[in-house]
């Protein structure tokens, strides 16, 4: 630099400058950030539009209330959508009973030591194992020792363990956030302490543990992977039985029927795919939206 | 006691030892709810079990150098069967790789702007909308990742030079998915810096940018490292995406253009087969399942072990 431009005009517009362009720079990071936020969401709206125009063409009521096909134009998710809402229903009802009942001992009950550490430390850890190895636990034990078979119920409690530790983790944080004085005051009038969680902790818990279970359930009817190892089916050709013989039938689901048309390489088994994943996405989308409107009830309490 | 001090005091102290505080099942309720926690140290057990019990069937046929061998292929399915494992591995790796690329910084600046620009309104709005990302099930981004991503988009737009089945489409499929676990774990990260600091910065007359990549950023350091580690362990958790999207063809390669197969694609290939239980082709399901497994672990502890210490450098 020479010296004329070290004057302290000189020196302070150049130090405007900066400013000006340090300020620029910031105004304009506002946008690129929010962009970026916004282009994973992009991608997965063009994507829908992309795969609602493949599927809409096959999706009518005869798609949802028909048997799978050789024929693509005659194929329908009716197993699919059956063998789901089974296999989920149950799944809750093995798995819910449970976590609540861990959340309580380990908020409630447990000892303050390290074996409630260990506790938790091991259910975050669940929570992180994939669902491949559930599906290898599930055909080892379930499907194998216990001799079910790819039924139903090897399947229920294959997902059941699947999303344990997610509704142990949401079920803990719902129960912790329960103000103490509730359980003081419980306690103070003289109830047990089964009492005070049965009759104070639990009702003011619902609401979040009912998010997290909607959240779950939406969890457990997209998986694919776990099923594919315990050996559920892809194609059946009728309804799922509601008897408790039923339970020990083979099954199918959307996520599998998906599946199978999509290894499939005619290209109308592949709107066949679209118009399954569409069905998919709407339940998929209306259980996180409900879970949200749960949430929002708790929030507004 | 004060209360025993007038007539009326005893009574009542004498009532009150006398009154059953439990009742009876009270303590048979309490091991229920213990037999519930329980159950999931049991599943752990069970998991460990059961992939090692079959996985050391598999080493009493195929010796441990042969299976971390880099010099040998992975050809378990077809004779001359060899299972040198590093070509899933590095399959693996190969998606991680490209997966992070594309989710990282989407996955950083969507932190960014949630935690340091967005009023709360728009926060309230938008993360659920981004979490939903991560809720959309894996066999629909699969069905994604081969129809449109790679066979209506990469196809036409690299011609020759890129697989049908290849590595790039299933990983910007795991970058989209993945992007939530890391825009919404650092997000808490960044959330929790406290705002003494944010203040000092503005103080010095620093701009938003500057305070969010300068200060805050490096403060939430440990929480992005652990959202990082989590969103690791998801990837090579994958199977639908993978399986459908990359192909079945193990290699040692780190492209983006050529199809692989990843530990869990190779997983997911065994159990549509045949194998017969007892035969290598089996045995191999749970060798692989338990490196799996033993990589989450380590990634997942790793995570817990980060994030403990960030809570403990600001609380």
């Amino acid at each position: 630099m020479s010296a004329s431009e070290s004057t302290p005009e000189a020196v302070g517009l150049r130090a405007e400058g900066r400013v000006a362009r340090r300020q620029a720079w910031s105004r304009a990071s506002r946008w690129i950030l929010l962009g970026a936020t916004l282009l994973g969401l992009v991608v997965l709206v063009v994507l829908g539009i992309d795969n609602a125009i493949t599927g809409i063409p096959a999706l009518d009521w005869d798609f949802l209330v028909s048997y799978p096909s050789r024929k693509a134009e005659l194929a329908g998710i009716r197993p699919g959508i059956l063998g789901l809402i089974w296999v989920l229903a149950l799944t809750v009802i093995l798995a819910i009973p449970l976590a609540v009942g861990a959340a309580i001992w380990m908020e409630e009950f447990a000892p303050r030591n390290a074996i409630l550490t260990t506790v938790r430390l091991n259910i975050a850890n669940l929570a992180g194992v994939p669902s491949i190895i559930y599906g290898i636990l599930g055909l080892a034990v379930f499907v194998r020792l216990m001799e079910l078979g790819p039924s139903i119920l090897a399947g229920a409690l294959t997902l059941a363990l699947m999303i344990l530790p997610m509704t142990v983790i949401t079920s803990v944080e719902a129960i912790s956030q329960v103000p103490p004085s509730i359980r003081e005051g419980s306690l103070a009038l003289g109830a047990t302490r089964w009492q005070t969680v049965w009759n104070h902790v639990l009702p003011g818990a619902m609401p979040g543990i009912l998010t997290g279970t909607i959240l779950a359930v939406a969890r457990a009817a997209g998986e694919t992977a776990a099923l594919i190892v315990i050996g559920a089916a892809a194609f059946i050709a009728a309804d799922p039985s509601l008897s408790f013989a039923g339970l020990l039938d083979s099954f199918t689901t959307l996520p599998m029927q998906v599946y199978s048309w999509t290894l499939q390489t005619k290209p109308e088994f592949r709107a066949n795919a679209a118009a399954g994943i569409i069905v998919l996405m709407i339940a998929v989308i209306g259980l996180n939206a409900l879970a949200l409107v749960v949430r929002d009830r708790l929030r507004r309490n | 006691m004060a209360l025993a001090n007038s007539p009326e005091g005893a009574d009542l102290a004498r009532a009150l030892r006398k009154r059953p505080f439990r009742r009876p099942g009270e303590n048979l309720i309490q091991v229920a709810l213990l037999l519930c926690a329980v159950v999931s140290i049991a599943t752990t057990f069970a998991i460990i079990y059961v992939l090692f019990s079959d996985a050391i069937g598999f080493f009493r046929e195929v010796s441990f150098w042969h299976f971390f061998n880099p010099g040998n292929e992975w050809q378990a399915l077809i004779d001359p069967r060899t299972f040198g494992v590093w070509e899933l591995v590095v399959g693996t790796v190969n998606v991680t790789l490209w997966s992070m690329v594309i989710a990282l910084p989407l996955g950083l600046a969507a932190a960014i702007y949630l935690s340091e620009y967005a009023h709360a309104q728009t926060r309230r709005f938008l993360k659920p909308l981004l979490e939903l990302l991560a809720g959309v099930p894996t066999v629909v981004y699969a069905y994604f990742a081969l129809t449109f991503i790679s066979d209506d988009i990469l196809l036409p737009l690299l011609g020759g030079r890129i697989s049908f089945f290849n590595s790039l489409s299933a990983s910007i499929m795991l970058g989209v998915m993945i992007l939530p676990i890391i825009a919404s774990v650092s997000e808490d990260a960044m959330a929790s810096v406290p705002r003494d600091l944010r203040e000092a910065a503005y103080g010095l007359g620093a701009t938003r940018l500057e305070v969010a990549f300068r200060v805050v950023f490096p403060a939430a350091i440990s929480g992005i490292v652990a959202a990082v580690l989590l969103a690791i362990a998801r990837v090579i958790g994958e199977t639908m995406i993978v399986a459908v999207a990359a192909g079945s063809n193990p290699s040692l390669s780190f492209s983006p253009l050529e199809t692989i197969q990843t530990m869990t694609g190779f997983m997911l290939q065994v159990a549509l087969g045949d194998a017969a239980r007892g035969t290598t082709d089996y045995t191999s399901l749970f060798a692989v399942g338990a490196l799996l497994f033993l990589m989450t672990f380590v990634l997942n502890v790793g995570a817990q072990i980060v994030v403990r210490r960030f809570r403990e450098a600001y609380e």
